[in-house]
């Protein structure tokens, strides 16, 4: 099928198999989304049984959440530079981009896990209540996935300089670019339904 | 496909709303002095705008002879979301409460 090369397409876009394997990481996608609103389900159900433990205004902190989102963000836009300048063969801005959104990325781990560790040393763990069982599987299961995105990224990059833009590595970085974006979408919906609803009022 | 421009437009104008919309979002919840409700559904609105956003202006949902596929697919999978997160809720809490 890789024979079958047509040239007016962006790289990631030219093969058969390219596009068929787009297509499927957009299937894949559509099975995340569903998995996250289970957990937002859970969360959406049981985020207000505090069991006498501390409560949402109580423990989280508007700065740190907005530095969080503010570094999601900016990843999930840096990201993106590095397809546009993938798209124009320009493999040293790609390269730099791509390497910014993994610093961001890190970034926001590192607040993410700083934050839970003052979590855990205020006394709200994962066992004191219906509220912050919920809260950390849902947290947690996004921030495994991002670390998850940076270990495929680091992969990526090693692979990137070993082989150069070929339609195969523009298409493992174009799903991965489409990964890193829908994480960041995942973070809109926590940052709205979980930090600003619990700081309402 | 993308336009062939030297500058990614799409990209900062994109970059530039979600954060308009993650700044305004903080506002009505934190600073604005009106119900509860109406405050959940004003940011509920702004953050399905910023998916939008994402999935249109970063993630280039309607690209590629997939486009239409594709979009089918995540009108879908929202509609899925929506049925699991606000069905359990509903079930779950009015639901349970008028027994």
């Amino acid at each position: 099928m890789s024979a079958n090369i047509n040239h007016s397409l962006p790289l990631e876009y030219q093969t058969e198999q390219n596009r068929l394997n787009i297509l499927g990481f957009w299937v894949f996608l559509g099975a995340e989304i569903v998995l996250f609103a289970t957990l937002f389900a859970v969360y959406g159900v049981l985020g207000h049984r505090y069991a006498g433990g501390p409560t949402p205004s109580d423990i989280f902190k508007l700065n740190d959440v907005l530095i969080e989102t503010l570094l999601l963000l900016t990843s999930s836009f840096t990201c993106g530079l590095a397809v546009f300048f993938m798209r124009q063969r320009n493999m040293k801005q790609l390269l730099v981009w791509f390497i910014i959104t993994l610093l961001l990325g890190a970034g926001f781990l590192f607040m993410e896990i700083r934050e839970f560790i003052h979590y855990v040393h205020e006394g709200a763990t994962m066992q004191t209540s219906a509220f912050l069982s919920s809260f950390f599987v849902l947290l947690g299961t996004h921030g495994a996935h991002v670390t998850f995105g940076i270990i495929w990224a680091i992969m990526l990059i090693i692979q990137l300089l070993q082989r150069g833009l070929t339609p195969v590595t523009a298409r493992k970085m174009f799903i991965i670019s489409l990964y890193w974006h829908f994480l960041d979408v995942v973070w809109i919906f926590i940052f709205t339904f979980v930090y600003l609803k619990g700081m309402v009022g | 496909m993308e336009h062939k421009s030297k500058y990614p437009v799409s990209h900062v104008v994109g970059f530039l709303f979600s954060l308009v919309l993650t700044f305004v979002a903080v506002f009505v919840a934190l600073k604005m002095n009106v119900s509860y409700t109406i405050v959940m559904w004003i940011i509920g609105s702004l953050a399905v705008l910023q998916a939008g956003l994402q999935l249109f202006m970063f993630m280039h949902v309607t690209e590629g002879e997939d486009g239409k596929t594709n979009v089918i697919n995540m009108a879908y999978a929202a509609f899925v979301a929506i049925v699991i997160v606000a069905g359990s809720i509903w079930v779950l809490t009015s639901g349970h409460a008028a027994h």
